[in-house]
C-alpha cells in the first residue's frame, strides 16, 4: 500500500467512524420542550421564625393520612439546644407532632434530660421535610422506577408499583422516607402535590402561623420566594452528597444535619 | 431524571382529595367569616389572628357538607404547643408568653379561663 | 387526639419492632435492613465461593480437587435459589418482587440483580449438565433396559430422559466435547460468580448516604469474603457428607454401599484427607486477601478522619467492639487462621476452623449491614438492633431468627433432593478421563 493511499484510507476511516457517533446523539423532544418548564417547586424554611408548635406536622399527618400514632412522619421539627458549657442537645419527640410541650430533652430509651434554664445558650427549632432534590439519590436507586421526579420538580412514589425493598430509604441522606404503616410501601413528602395542583398551599405551609414555611416556583423570578432565595443568604442541608436539595433554609447552623 | 416511571401515577397523586380548605390565613378568615362572622368575630389582628382557623377547628375543605360540624380541638395540649414556657432566649419562642404545664392549673382546659379568639389577659372569661 | 392515640396504640411501623433508638435519631430512621439483608450477601457469598472452588478444578485443572469440585458444583446449584430467598422475605410487597425482572430501572444497582443472577444460574446449570450428561444418558438407558420397572423407577426414567435433553451421544468424542465446553463455561463462570457477589457489595458500597458502607473497596471485600465463606462451607459440608458415607459404607445401609465395587470406608477417609488439605490451602489464601482489605478499609477511615469518623469510631471501637473485634476478627478470622497454619493440621482441626470461618464471615456481613444502620444520619444518635426471636406476627417471623434459620436450612434440603438426580459423588466418573 502506498503511503499516500494509506493516509487517505485512514482519514476515511476516521471520518466514517465519527459520523455515526454524532448521528447517534438523537434529540429528546422532552428535553427540548421541558428545558425551561414553567414551574419548578422549591421550599423555603425560615428557622428564625419557627417556634416549634408542630402545627405543620399535625396538618401534614391529617392531610396525608399518616396515622398520628405511627412513629414516622413526612415532616418533622427538630429542637437544638446549646448549653453554655458547650454541650449540644437535639430532639424531636414524636416528630414534634404535638410540638415541644416538655422543656426536657428526649434522649431516647425513655430518658429525658432537664437543662438548667440559666445554662441554656442558643436554642432554635428546625423544620425538616423531603428536600425534593434536583438529582435525587432515592429515584436513582429504585430498582423498578416506582419513585420519580415530576416535571415540576416533585419527587413522588408510585404506591401501586413500589416493591418495598427500602433501597431508597437507605439512599436518602435526609431520612425523609419511611414505610407507610398501612399501605406497606415507601412514603414521603409530596409537597402536597394534590393541593398544589388545585392551587392550594401545601398543608404544612398552610398551617404555619409564623410563615416559617413557604413554597414557591423558582422558575418565576417574580415569585416572592424566588426573590428571597436569589437575594438573601440561604443554605441547604448536606450539599456534600451532590443531590442539589430544593428546600432552602434561612438561619442554618452548621450542626444542623 | 433517571429513566422511566408509570406516567399515570402523576395524575393519581394530583387527584387525591384535599382536606384543608382555602389557603392563606387572610383568605381563610374571609372565607370563614362569610358564614360565621355574625356569630363569632373572627380575629384578624395580631395575637391569635395569625393562626389559621383550621389549626384548631380542624380541616374544612368541604365543610359544611362534609363534615357537617367540625371537630374543634380544645385540648390543653393544643395551647401548650406554643405556650409551654421554654427558656430559649434566642428563639422566637421567647416572645410568646409561656406557662409551666406542670404547675399552671394542671388538668384544666385552657379555654375554661382564656378566650382563644381574644387571648389578651383582660379578655379572660 | 388523645382518643385517636388510644385507639391504635398498637400501630408499629416497619423496623420499630427491632430498633431501639438512643439520643437524637431522625424520626423516620429505623433499622430497615435487618437480618434477611445480612443473610442475602452471606448466602450469595456461599454460592459464589462454592462455584469458585469447583472452578479451581474445572478451569485450572487442580486434579486433586476433583471430588470436592464436583460436590461444590452441585452444592452451589442447591444454594442458588436461596440467594434470592432472603430478598423475597425482606420485601414489603413480596408479590411485586417480579417487577425487578420485568421493569428493571437501570440507574439502580439492584435492577441488574435479575440479569446477573439468571446469567449465573444458567451457567451453573449448563456446567452441571455437561458434567453429568454421560451419567444421565447411562442411567436413563439402564432404566429403559430394566424389565418390569416399579413406579418409582418409571418416574426416575422419565426424569433422566428429560435431563438428557435429547442428547444421547456418549461416544468418546462427544464426551470429550462436553469436557471442553465445561471448561469454557467454568471459565466464564468465575468472573460472573465474582460479579454476582461483587455486585452485592456494590449495592452497599454505592449508598452515598451511609458513611460506613460508602467505599469502593466494598465489592472487593465482599468477593474475597465470599470465596472464603464458600470454600469453608464446601469443606464443612463435604466432611460431613463423607462421614455419613463412611458410616453408610461400614453399615451397608445405602444401596450403593451394598454393591461389589463400593468404596471402602478407609478409601473414603483417604480421599477426604487430601481434598480437605488442599482446599484449606486455598481457604487460607483468600482469608489473607479478605482480612487485608478489611483492615485496610478500617485503617484508612481512622487515618483520614473525615466528618463521619467521630460517630464511626464510637460505633466500631465502642458500641460494636465485641461484635467486630472479638466475634468477627478474633474468633472468626484469627483463631481459625492460626488453627490452620499451625503444623500438623488434621481434618478435624480444619473442620472446626471452617465452622469458625463461616461464623466470622457471617459476623462480617452482620457488622456491615446492621453496623451501617447503627448510627443516625444526623451523626448524633444511635440505633440498636434486637433480633426478634419469638415471632408474634408475620413480620417478626420473616425478619427474625426463624426466618434466618429457614434460609440457612433450605440449601441443605434442596441439596438432598438434587442429590437424588445429580449425585455429587459418582464412582463411575473415577474411571472417566475427566
Amino acid at each position: 500500500m502506498e503511503r499516500r493511499e494509506f493516509l487517505q484510507k485512514c482519514i476515511m476511516v476516521v471520518v466514517g467512524a465519527s459520523v455515526p457517533v454524532s448521528a447517534l446523539t438523537f434529540i429528546d423532544p422532552k428535553k427540548v420542550f421541558a428545558a425551561n418548564p414553567d414551574i419548578q417547586w422549591a421550599f423555603l424554611v425560615d428557622t428564625n421564625k419557627c417556634v416549634g408548635c408542630g402545627f405543620c406536622v399535625k396538618a401534614c399527618k391529617t392531610e396525608n393520612d399518616i396515622p398520628f400514632e405511627a412513629h414516622v412522619s413526612r415532616t418533622w421539627v427538630e429542637r437544638y439546644v446549646y448549653t453554655k458549657d458547650d454541650k449540644r442537645y437535639v430532639d424531636s419527640p414524636q416528630a414534634a407532632l404535638h410540638g415541644f410541650i416538655d422543656s426536657r430533652i428526649d434522649l431516647g430509651r425513655g430518658e429525658f434530660k432537664e437543662i438548667d434554664p440559666k445554662n441554656v445558650g442558643k436554642a432554635f427549632f428546625v423544620p425538616k421535610l423531603c428536600n425534593h432534590c434536583s438529582s435525587p439519590a432515592c429515584t436513582q436507586v429504585c430498582p423498578v422506577g416506582a419513585t420519580y421526579k415530576t416535571d415540576d420538580g416533585v419527587v413522588l412514589v408510585d404506591r401501586s408499583w413500589c416493591i418495598g425493598c427500602g433501597y431508597c430509604i437507605m439512599a436518602c441522606p435526609y431520612g425523609a422516607r419511611f414505610f407507610h404503616p398501612v399501605k406497606h410501601v415507601v412514603d414521603k413528602c409530596t409537597f402536597c402535590y394534590h393541593r398544589l395542583s388545585k392551587g392550594l398551599d401545601s398543608a404544612c405551609v398552610n398551617a404555619c402561623p409564623f410563615k416559617a414555611r413557604r413554597m414557591g416556583n423558582i422558575h418565576d423570578p417574580n415569585d416572592p420566594i424566588t426573590q428571597i432565595i436569589m437575594n438573601e443568604r440561604v443554605g441547604v442541608l448536606k450539599d456534600e452528597f451532590g443531590t442539589k436539595p430544593q428546600a432552602f433554609y434561612i438561619g442554618l447552623a452548621q450542626e444542623v444535619r | 431524571m433517571y429513566s422511566y416511571h408509570r406516567k399515570s401515577n402523576v395524575m393519581e397523586w394530583k387527584n387525591q382529595p384535599a382536606k384543608y380548605g382555602v389557603s392563606g390565613r387572610e383568605r381563610m378568615h374571609e372565607y370563614c367569616s362569610a358564614c360565621h362572622g355574625a356569630v363569632v368575630k373572627v380575629r384578624t389582628e395580631k395575637l391569635h389572628g395569625i393562626i389559621p382557623c383550621e389549626d384548631c377547628h380542624g380541616p374544612a375543605m368541604n365543610h359544611p357538607e362534609n363534615p357537617e360540624k367540625l371537630t374543634i380541638d380544645r385540648s390543653r395540649e393544643l395551647c401548650l404547643r406554643c405556650h409551654t414556657n421554654l427558656p430559649y432566649t434566642t428563639s422566637e419562642r421567647h416572645r410568646i408568653p409561656g406557662i409551666n404545664p406542670k404547675t399552671h392549673n394542671t388538668g384544666a382546659e385552657c379555654v375554661k379561663c382564656h378566650n382563644p379568639h381574644n387571648p389578651s389577659l383582660e379578655g379572660m372569661k | 387526639m388523645v382518643e385517636q392515640v388510644a385507639q391504635h396504640a398498637a400501630m408499629v411501623v416497619h423496623g420499630e419492632a427491632w430498633t431501639i433508638k438512643e439520643l437524637f435519631t431522625l424520626p423516620n430512621e429505623y433499622i430497615y435492613w435487618s437480618i434477611q439483608i445480612v443473610m442475602y450477601p452471606f448466602m450469595t457469598g456461599l454460592v459464589a465461593g462454592a462455584f469458585v472452588l469447583s472452578s479451581l478444578y474445572h478451569v485450572f485443572g487442580v486434579e486433586k480437587l476433583k471430588e470436592i469440585a464436583r460436590f461444590s458444583l452441585v452444592f452451589s446449584f442447591a444454594l442458588l435459589p436461596v440467594a434470592m430467598m432472603p430478598l423475597m422475605l425482606h420485601l414489603q410487597q413480596p408479590f411485586r418482587g417480579i417487577h425487578v425482572l420485568m421493569t428493571p430501572h437501570f440507574t439502580s444497582a439492584i435492577s441488574a440483580f435479575g440479569i446477573v443472577f439468571l446469567t449465573y444460574a444458567s451457567i451453573v446449570a449448563t456446567e452441571i449438565w455437561l458434567v453429568y450428561r454421560k451419567y444421565f444418558v447411562e442411567t436413563a438407558q439402564g432404566l429403559m433396559a430394566m424389565q418390569n420397572r416399579s413406579n418409582i423407577d418409571s418416574f426416575r426414567m422419565m426424569v433422566f430422559q428429560a435431563l438428557t435433553l435429547g442428547a444421547w451421544d456418549i461416544s468418546e468424542e462427544a464426551v470429550e466435547k462436553d469436557h471442553k465446553a465445561c471448561k469454557i463455561m467454568a471459565g466464564i463462570g468465575i468472573p460472573v460468580a465474582c460479579f454476582l457477589h461483587g455486585y452485592a457489595g456494590f449495592i452497599f458500597g454505592s449508598v452515598k448516604a451511609n458513611a460506613l458502607w460508602m467505599t469502593p473497596l466494598m465489592p472487593v471485600i465482599f468477593i474475597c469474603s465470599a470465596v472464603v465463606s464458600g470454600v469453608a462451607l464446601c469443606i464443612l459440608t463435604y466432611v460431613i457428607v463423607q462421614e455419613i458415607r463412611k458410616y453408610l459404607a461400614r453399615s451397608k445401609m445405602a444401596r450403593w454401599a451394598r454393591e461389589a465395587d463400593a468404596p471402602k470406608a478407609e478409601e473414603l477417609e483417604a480421599v477426604k484427607h487430601t481434598e480437605v488439605m488442599i482446599s484449606s490451602n486455598y481457604l487460607l489464601y483468600f482469608m489473607i486477601a479478605a482480612m487485608t482489605l478489611e483492615i485496610l478499609d478500617l485503617i484508612f477511615r481512622g487515618y483520614t478522619q473525615v466528618k463521619s469518623w467521630d460517630i464511626l469510631r464510637e460505633v466500631i471501637m465502642e458500641r460494636d467492639f465485641t461484635k467486630i473485634f472479638i466475634l468477627q476478627y478474633t474468633i472468626g478470622n484469627l483463631v481459625p487462621f492460626i488453627m490452620m497454619i499451625l503444623p500438623g493440621r488434621t481434618v478435624r482441626r480444619t473442620t472446626i476452623a471452617t465452622v469458625l470461618v463461616l461464623f466470622g464471615v457471617f459476623m462480617m456481613r452482620y457488622n456491615v449491614v446492621i453496623g451501617g444502620q447503627a448510627f443516625s444520619l444526623s451523626f448524633s444518635g444511635f440505633m440498636d438492633y434486637h433480633l426478634p426471636i419469638i415471632p408474634h406476627d408475620l413480620e417478626t417471623f420473616k425478619e427474625g431468627l426463624f426466618g434466618a434459620l429457614t434460609v440457612i436450612a433450605t440449601p441443605f434440603i434442596l441439596f438432598y433432593f438434587i442429590n437424588m438426580f445429580i449425585p455429587a459423588f459418582l464412582k463411575e466418573e473415577e474411571k472417566a478421563p475427566h
